[in-house]
């Protein structure tokens, strides 16, 4: 029966794999985008007063969740998809796997048990969690997709150095969002920030790649120097410094606009040094390690259509809490 | 050269290999053990308390009663908190299986992979989204769109149980596939998505779990009503969610007593060695039903049998349960099978897990009656009777899960794939105790958080109710504030 409506013994499209591929490529980028600023308003925290701290939380507090989800939507999608690789780049980073999920919690349950209570040395403690939480998160997971793309140990020098590069990032879309979000010299701060941060971001791209020319972990020196990769770079210089000059001219959503792209640029680099290997430390192409077409199409039908009404619940989300942001929340 | 390494140290380091490190089987499964134990009480919490919300909301919003306004607001602020929980303790779950049992993971890849995307991307997402409206957006979104927030987070927490229990119920019953060799492996293949979704154990599972939800988020509300209407018997608001919650209670605690009945005869029917387990039965032939079990000695708590128990119980009615009428079909053994599943937690979880479930009746059965009469906040012994009981609906829910999941051992998939099998080959001894270790402070931290929270909340609306004062710094203490502040 289920032959009739699902194709049992072939892909809907000969090329699913490597849609699929994509889909998992695009819940990375969303993941990296969305709770990206919110580890970067994490970061931001420390530098801010008692004050702007209230704001900070406000901005943070009806997205951070739905904005995190998208990490499990990539994880069981690259289970759905591709279950060798989920199952080899968990198991083979074990206590970076951990650690990031750890770090995630203090991130997470922080800020909520600080408005539980009115008491200055409560709120300090959970501070120090949620911005511990906030820059760690993002350190290990670099490292972990580092390692991943690179095909190297779970701490390495290119697996640092995308942990670093992706705290700038986080740090560039942070101060992006609230930039847009508030105003006067918190909002000013914010672009002084975010200049340093994409100069950061930038530098240290440039930094990881030679790095990874010189090392050449699994062959990926032949990939740097092909025209994908290089139209990523290009783009991501375009994008940072263009991000930078709206910021600079007040145009903080058309600079949250760039940042963004940010995000999606570098994941995209990752699928560009990926593709068609996807797990380059053992050699395995998509092609060997995807599931069969029954699954592939039942996801596929029953799993795509359903990732477009995410997209709208998030449009709905984020019109709802459109505008700027005080200590109070947001003004109606 | 390398010096000869100290004796003292290098005993120390071989004490610590072999008595303080467990191995990486045992780890990776009381790791995993212990967090779905603590994830699972938040989960629950969230599908339990939906009905409350989607109902004080919609009150709230068609009626201009202020104690509905209470109600929501209190429930969603505990709502939100145990989702938050949910949520940081959620993420590890859907890792573990990456990372301490990647065979399962590749194995059961196309037969878990698929539900448990649907649950992100149908039911999570649907969660998060809408409660951050119910949380934050009260002033901001139409009255008719806040009440549809709550019934779409509502939603979101149903829809996530289902399709996780679609993996676990596959889990316990599998079906819909065929095993082939995929890189080296032996993996199951799909060949029947309605039959790999829809298996034998997929509906038992479900009523049984959301009900045991509802049951055990009813206790609490009951419990905290209680506490509040013993505090101040004219409370509105509370009145009101007591007489609820024991409304809810007759209704939820009989039917899962009659269901759970039924669902044990399935398990008979399905997992022969886990319910025999269940029965600390050891010689195949003829069951009796111990209806009653107390030890006789202390091994009886380790290592359940016959002759350490002292039983009341109702002979050949074990085989009349496990066949559906038939006094005298035999009952499987676990003495037919080479390895069985660690008896004794079966058994006594097996044994809270039914006790408690008549407990709960039997509160149902006497709040109904003062109800009848119209003294159920005049009964100073009841209002602390459902105190007692508000943290006892979760015991029973884990000490179900206990029964189902450890009694599916040795298997992880039912007669398919071995737990044993299923672990790391990677993971060492000392990274998979290490991590255990993390968790174990990690969680009581949180579930301590947590509690606090609770206890906050509590006597924020005592003070809201002018039942108790503020100290005189304006705000109660913390646990480390010693003396004047």
């Amino acid at each position: 029966m289920t032959s009739l409506l699902i194709p049992v013994d072939a892909y809907l499209v000969e090329s699913l794999p490597t849609v699929w591929f994509g889909v998992v490529m695009f819940t990375l980028a969303m993941y990296v985008a969305l709770d990206g600023m919110d580890f970067g308003i994490g970061m931001l925290y420390a530098t801010r007063n008692d004050h702007d701290r209230e704001t900070l939380l406000s901005a943070f507090g009806p997205i951070w969740d739905a904005n995190e989800v998208w990490l499990v939507a990539f994880g069981t999608t690259l289970l759905a998809a591709f279950p060798a690789i989920y199952s080899r780049l968990l198991s083979e980073r074990y206590l970076l796997a951990i650690a990031i999920v750890m770090a995630l919690l203090m991130r997470g349950v922080a800020p909520e048990l600080r408005e539980q209570r009115d008491d200055p040395e409560w709120h300090r403690r959970c501070d120090q969690l949620f911005v511990f939480g906030s820059t760690v998160t993002p350190l290990l997971l670099g490292m972990l997709v580092g390692s991943w793309i690179f095909g190297t140990a779970a701490v390495s020098l290119p697996s640092l150095l995308t942990g670093v590069g992706l705290v700038a990032l986080c740090l560039t879309s942070g101060a992006a969002f609230l930039a847009a979000k508030t105003s006067g010299q918190l909002s000013a701060d914010m672009v002084r920030y975010g200049t340093l941060s994409t100069a950061a971001y930038l530098g240290g791209v440039v930094v990881l790649l030679a790095v990874v020319y010189w090392l050449d972990p699994a062959n990926v020196r032949a990939l740097l120097l092909t025209l994908p990769a290089a139209a990523v770079v290009l783009a991501s210089v375009v994008f940072g410094v263009g991000g930078v000059a709206a910021a600079r001219q007040g145009r903080h959503k058309l600079w949250f606009g760039a940042a963004f792209g940010l995000s999606f640029l570098l994941v995209g680099l990752v699928a560009t040094l990926l593709y068609p290997t996807i797990y380059p430390a053992s050699g395995l192409t998509i092609d060997a390690v995807v599931v069969s077409p029954l699954a592939l199409n039942l996801t596929t039908i029953l799993g795509l259509p359903v990732l477009l009404l995410v997209l709208w619940y998030f449009k709905f989300l984020y019109g709802t809490f459109a505008g700027p942001v005080d200590g109070e929340g947001y003004g109606t | 050269m390398i010096p000869a390494p100290d004796p003292v140290f290098s005993s120390v380091v071989q004490f610590a290999q072999t008595s303080l490190l467990l191995s990486p089987e045992l780890a990776s499964r009381a790791q995993f053990g212990w967090t779905i134990s603590v994830h699972i009480l938040f989960a629950a919490l969230s599908i339990g308390l939906a009905p409350f919300i989607v109902y004080f909301t919609w009150k709230d919003v068609t009626s201009d009663e202020e104690s509905y306004t209470r109600l929501r607001e209190f429930w969603i602020k505990v709502f939100a908190v145990g989702f938050v929980m949910g949520t940081v303790t959620g993420i590890p779950m859907s890792f573990q299986f990456g990372t301490n049992f990647p065979q399962f993971a590749e194995a059961a890849g196309e037969m878990i992979g698929g539900p448990l995307a649907f649950e992100a991307k149908m039911a999570f997402f649907l969660e998060a989204v809408f409660l951050g409206v119910l949380l934050f957006g009260r002033e901001r979104v139409s009255d008719r769109t806040y009440v549809l927030s709550s019934v779409l987070t509502g939603a979101g927490a149903w829809l996530s149980g289902f399709w996780i229990l679609v993996v676990n119920a596959w889990m316990q019953t599998p079906q819909g596939f065929e095993l082939i060799q995929r890189n080296g492996m032996e993996i199951a293949k799909l060949t029947d998505p309605i039959a790999a979704f829809f298996t034998p154990r997929m509906p038992w599972m479900y009523v049984h779990m959301i009900n045991a939800s509802v049951i055990s988020v009813t206790l609490l509300v009951a419990g905290i009503a209680a506490y509040f209407v013993w505090q101040n018997r004219e409370s509105k608001a509370w009145n009101t969610a007591l007489r609820m919650a024991v409304v809810l209670l007759l209704i939820t605690a009989p039917l899962q007593a009659i269901h759970g009945d039924a669902y044990g005869r399935h398990v008979a029917d399905t997992q022969e060695q886990k319910f025999a387990a269940m029965e600390a039965h050891y010689e195949s032939g003829q069951a009796d039903l111990h209806l009653i079990a107390i030890p006789k000695s202390f091994d009886a708590l380790t290592d359940p049998r016959t002759d350490n128990l002292f039983t009341i119980s109702l002979p050949a009615v074990g085989s009349f349960l496990a066949s559906g009428g038939d006094f005298s079909a035999e009952v499987v053994g676990l003495h037919e099978y080479d390895e069985n599943p660690p008896v004794a937690l079966v058994f006594w979880s097996f044994r809270a897990m039914v006790g408690l479930g008549f407990l709960f009746i039997g509160l149902a059965l006497w709040g109904g009656n003062l109800l009848r009469q119209g003294k159920l906040r005049e009964s100073t012994r009841y209002l602390q009777a459902m105190m007692l009981a508000s943290p006892l609906g979760f015991v029973a829910l884990l000490t179900g899960w206990y029964v189902t999941e450890i009694g599916r051992q040795p298997w992880v998939i039912q007669d398919v794939l071995k737990t044993n099998d299923a672990v790391s080959t990677t993971l060492t001894g000392a990274e998979a105790t290490g991590t255990l270790v993390a968790f174990v402070v990690l969680y009581i931290a949180l579930l301590t958080a947590f509690g606090f929270v609770l206890k906050w909340m509590i006597e924020g609306e005592l003070e809201r109710m002018g039942v108790r004062e503020k100290d005189r710094s304006g705000r109660p203490r913390m646990p480390w504030v010693k003396g004047d502040d």
